[in-house]
């Protein structure tokens, strides 16, 4: 089970929260201007290192907040 | 209920370990079914023997030794019918064609429904899969009660079943045996099989990969074969392409050793929980990924705590049993629930990509060797394998079966 650091609540079980994945995978400020293969890459190609990863979680049990913390994919240490 | 099959004597050394040469017409690079499957083909079918299977680990360590082996081919599309049916078909002549026991049981898998949504979409997948020509049937309640009557079909539990898809070719299979089976008969065609060796990078000349450099030294190669199934994202990220795959934690346990109460296969990807029992006794159940990515191995104990509930939900004599052994492997998820299989061409002219199967890869196994090595062999994707370019995320022709595979492995 991690142990995820929220950072309105506290450190508090993974049962708790809603994964988002990667963290700063931003929706394209000129959408129609993308090609396919910017799209594709867009909607369906996500960082899966096996290392540090910055990543979205939402405490959607309690304060329903969306948040990023770095997580070692590995380890599962955790760094908020 | 059938007897079950009395189990073989271990058998003894199958292979040896080999040194790496300094070159190989084909390198592949993960010693999985999917490696060992298609080293065995290039030899077996093709003539092409001066092949290199490299493991970082042992040999058949990774998802191969880890999985529940579940072998079925009714998934929803038209390709994948097609591969997965190939796949199915071969299982049928493994043995023979190995000349190493197996243990595939073809003692059917049924798919539960619970809610009207489920049943549709069962009755869509069996509609399909007739059409196929694959062996599939819509049960009601009381005809599944009779496959397997230690599974509740009252209107009692939370998640009542409401009827079930059920194909009567599926079955299992012994994983081991399969992985050994793969190995020995390719090793004994020529194919060296190193371990122990991880493949840490790639040179890239001229639009092509030349060369391998792994623990074990640099190894020079005329085709590169990549069949890393949870470690795919990583290995393409050395080889400078993105991969459209999340690697995560996917959980299974045994229990102790029972007398034989079910022999068929239950799944249910409402609740998320499926169960065989396996031929010494032991009840084997799984559930769906963990949702975060990881790499470490491990999942998360709720995954196997919700997985339980269900389980003794569905078959109220399950709460008797005991946990023996949990244990994780790393699946390489894509976005549409199917793999991908062809020339990788952004990594180099040479370079080839199996990868993709997540929850549900081994029984592909022999199907994806067959094919795959024909690929690799005539340097252009067999039909069956066409659909599963990694091009399909660019076109939009997405082969999606999350019905099919969500939990279902
Ligand atoms: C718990 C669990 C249950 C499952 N249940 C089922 C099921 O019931 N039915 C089903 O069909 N499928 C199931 N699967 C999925 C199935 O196991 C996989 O899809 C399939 O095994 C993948 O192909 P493989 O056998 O080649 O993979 P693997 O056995 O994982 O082979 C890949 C190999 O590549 C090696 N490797 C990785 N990186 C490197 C490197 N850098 N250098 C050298 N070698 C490397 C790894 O060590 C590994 O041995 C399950 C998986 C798990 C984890």
């Amino acid at each position: 089970m991690l142990r995820i650091p929220c950072p309105h609540c506290g450190e508090r079980d993974e049962t708790e929260f809603h994964y988002g994945g990667e963290a700063g995978v931003d929706y394209p400020a000129e959408p129609a201007a993308l090609d396919d293969v910017a799209w594709a890459e867009y909607l369906f190609v996500r960082a899966d290192p096996a290392d540090w990863f910055t990543e979205r979680w939402c405490h959607v049990s309690a304060c329903r907040q969306w948040f990023t913390i770095d997580r070692h994919t590995v380890s599962d240490e955790v760094r908020a | 209920m059938k007897p079950a099959p009395r189990l073989p004597e271990h058998p003894p050394r199958l292979w040896k370990d080999a040194e790496p040469r300094k070159a190989y017409d084909v390198v592949i690079v993960g010693g999985g079914g999917h490696g060992l499957a298609t080293a065995y083909h290039l030899a077996a079918d093709h003539g092409i023997t001066n092949v290199a299977v490299v493991e970082k680990g042992w040999l058949a360590g990774g998802n191969m030794a880890r999985n529940t082996t579940i072998i079925r081919s009714n998934y929803l599309w038209d390709a994948s019918a097609g591969i997965y049916e190939h796949a199915l078909g071969l299982w049928e002549t493994l043995e023979e064609r190995l000349g190493t026991t197996v243990m595939f049981d073809q003692r059917g898998v049924l798919n539960l429904a619970h809610n009207l949504s489920d049943v549709r979409e069962g009755k869509r997948r069996v509609n399909a899969n007739q059409l196929n020509g694959i062996d599939a049937h819509w049960l009601t309640p009381a005809e599944v009660g009779k496959l397997a009557p230690v599974l509740d079909v009252s209107e009692r539990p939370r998640h009542p079943v409401h009827g079930a898809t059920f194909q009567p070719r599926a079955g299992i299979a012994k994983h081991d045996y399969v992985a050994w089976g793969y190995a020995r008969a390719a090793y004994e065609l020529g194919v060296d099989l190193v371990s122990d060796c991880e493949v840490t990078g790639f040179t890239q000349t001229g639009g092509r990969v030349t060369s391998v450099s792994t623990t074990r030294g640099e190894i020079s190669a005329g085709t590169v074969v990549l069949c890393a199934a949870g470690h795919s994202a990583v290995l393409a990220e050395k080889l400078g392409v993105r991969l459209p795959v999340q690697s995560h934690p996917l959980q299974a346990l045994v229990s102790e050793l029972l007398e034989q109460v079910l022999d068929t296969v239950v799944m249910s990807n409402a609740v998320h929980v499926y169960v065989s029992q396996a031929h010494k006794g032991e009840l084997v159940m799984g559930a769906g990924v963990d949702p975060h990515i990881g790499y470490g191995r491990r999942g998360s104990f709720h995954v196997v705590e919700e997985q339980m509930a269900a389980a003794v939900e569905l078959f109220p004599i399950f709460a008797r049993a005991h946990v023996l052994r949990t244990w994780a492997g790393i699946v390489d998820v894509t976005p549409d629930a199917s793999p991908i299989v062809g020339p990788l061409d952004a990594a180099g002219d040479n370079v080839w990509i199996n990868c993709g199967w997540g929850t549900g890869g081994f029984k592909a196994t022999p199907g994806i060797g067959d094919v795959f090595a024909d690929s690799v062999a005539h340097g252009r994707a067999h039909d069956l394998v066409a659909p599963y370019a990694l091009e399909r995320f660019t076109t939009g022709r997405l082969i999606d079966e999350h019905g099919a595979a969500a939990v279902a492995h």
